[in-house]
């Protein structure tokens, strides 16, 4: 059995992607691993109001924890050096004037780059919405961080999601434990393996039919 | 100068009337004005709607902090971006309350911000590119401008504006803290009467203008909470200290992250 990437190998994948300056919004969950990785100067933002936040509290910290200062995925954060405070529409305005990268989890990507990370249920009482479709839709670039495939191994990137859809059209890059596909105008582009693993074993594991990159290579940290 | 100081929530909320629609905001357990949701649970006040950001189980004992839920069963409708929490089943403890005929809106939390804006400026609506695509649009109107699609949203205009500041002085100038101020300007301004609930009232004066987030002239009611009260700084610790007695809970708010 050939190994897939672990949790954290992800996170620092989809950090390498992250300049300094930049100002990112974090999912729940795994993009919250990202943050341990990326370069010095990169900002992080809340949806509730915060622009560059420090980093977490610990669990050997908890004295620390302020309720006021809590980061996107729901943890207590302390305040950064340089950190502005602003109420929702200046938030918003942030993310869908695409001054922001998002890196979300996803439950399926499309080949078209369609988006469902929100709802496994079907109806409204599904899942929880939050910022995620206003990321989707506003951020200057929408990162997906998650496995290749589901427990059992079915597909998550996919012709069409079956899950409820967060906003279409939207992802441009993807980044599993197996690869890294570029979603582009000629459909998703395989740019990146896990070491040991070849096109073809990654195509088994997706859906649509992926355009290889002319310099495919093992993924890079 | 008129008197907005009120001596308790219960005051603050005697005029509610039934069918009036509350914005609130919440985060869980930050920002959410707890004494005055307290106070209209007790009020019994019916056929509310209720406008928030998390709208979740009440997971705390009631001594600690009234989320929004509490008002469950005085409720006809809901309108926000998050009900429940995932790994408990999103908005799986709704279904009854939907079956006997409560509403539920959902939307992108920016959308809710956008129509609270659209309400407190007197717009007729938006057309927002968020939520084309998905459920949200199930029953709105489509429009294409200049090439792309957009869904309309109605502007939402509250009766009352529950919030939760950090200081106001006795003209309702008013100052959050931290990411408590979120959705609360906009819930303030749409509002027709908006109230507050602040750690401290302090004079005319000891604001410094630069420092006011929401003008006193949005605010119509102040209650300063008092020190046994919710939403104290004690309360907030001893909650953690709750929550770090649940493993998961701690693993999941302290843990290493993985």
């Amino acid at each position: 059995m050939k190994q897939r990437l672990e949790r954290d190998v992800i996170g620092m994948r989809a950090a390498k992607e992250l300049q300094p300056g930049d100002c990112v919004n974090l999912g729940f969950g795994l993009p919250t691993l990202c943050a341990l990785y990326v370069p010095e100067g990169v900002r992080f933002q809340t949806e509730a109001g915060l622009l560059g936040y420090g980093r977490l509290v610990m669990a050997d910290e908890v004295e620390k924890a302020d309720w006021h200062y809590i980061d996107a995925s729901g943890r207590f954060c302390t305040p950064g050096l340089g950190m502005a405070i602003f109420d929702v529409v200046t938030s918003f305005i942030m993310i869908r004037s695409g001054r922001l990268i998002s890196v979300m989890g996803g439950f399926q990507v499309s080949e078209k780059g369609d988006l469902a990370n929100w709802n496994t249920g079907g109806d409204a009482l599904g899942g929880t919405i939050g910022g995620a479709m206003d990321l989707a839709v506003g951020s200057r670039r929408v990162i997906i961080t998650m496995d290749h495939n589901t427990k059992d191994g079915g597909y998550r990137i996919v012709k069409k999601c079956t899950y409820p859809l967060t906003a279409r059209e939207c992802v441009d890059l993807i980044v599993t434990d197996l690869a890294v596909i570029e979603v582009t105008p000629k459909g998703l582009v395989l740019k990146e393996v896990a070491p040991g693993w070849t096109a073809e074993e990654v195509q088994e594991l997706t859906e649509p039919k992926l355009v290889i990159a002319p310099d495919l290579k093992e993924i890079e940290l | 100068m008129l008197n907005k100081i009120f001596d308790s929530f219960d005051a603050a909320v005697a005029d509610i009337p039934d069918g009036a629609v509350i914005a609130v905001e919440c985060w869980g357990y930050p920002a959410t004005a707890h004494n005055l949701i307290a106070a209209l649970k007790r009020k019994g006040t019916k056929d509310l709607t209720v406008i928030t950001h998390t709208f979740i189980p009440q997971v705390f004992s009631e001594d600690l902090a009234t989320l929004p839920s509490v008002l469950l069963p005085q409720m006809k409708k809901l309108i926000s971006p998050i009900v429940g929490i995932m790994r408990l089943g999103a908005g799986g403890f709704l279904r009854e309350y939907v079956e006997k005929g409560m509403e539920v809106e959902v939307m992108g939390h920016g959308t809710l911000a956008a129509r609270l804006y659209a309400g407190a400026a007197g717009l007729g609506g938006i057309y927002d590119p968020v939520g084309v695509g998905t459920i949200v649009e199930e029953g709105r109107e489509k429009r294409v401008i200049n090439g792309k699609e957009y869904i309309f949203q109605e502007p939402l205009k509250p009766d009352y504006a529950f919030l939760s500041g950090h200081k106001a002085d006795k003209l309702g100038n008013l100052v959050y803290r931290g990411n408590y101020r979120s959705d609360q300007p906009m819930m303030a301004m749409a509002a027709k009467t908006a109230i507050v609930e602040v750690e401290k009232i302090v004079e005319v004066g000891d604001i410094d203008p630069e420092h006011v987030v929401t003008p006193g002239v949005f605010i119509d009611r102040i209650v300063e909470i008092p020190p046994d009260g919710l939403g104290t700084p004690e309360k907030g610790a001893a909650i953690i200290q709750q929550l770090t007695q649940l493993e998961s809970v701690r693993d999941m708010l302290f843990g290493k992250i993985e």
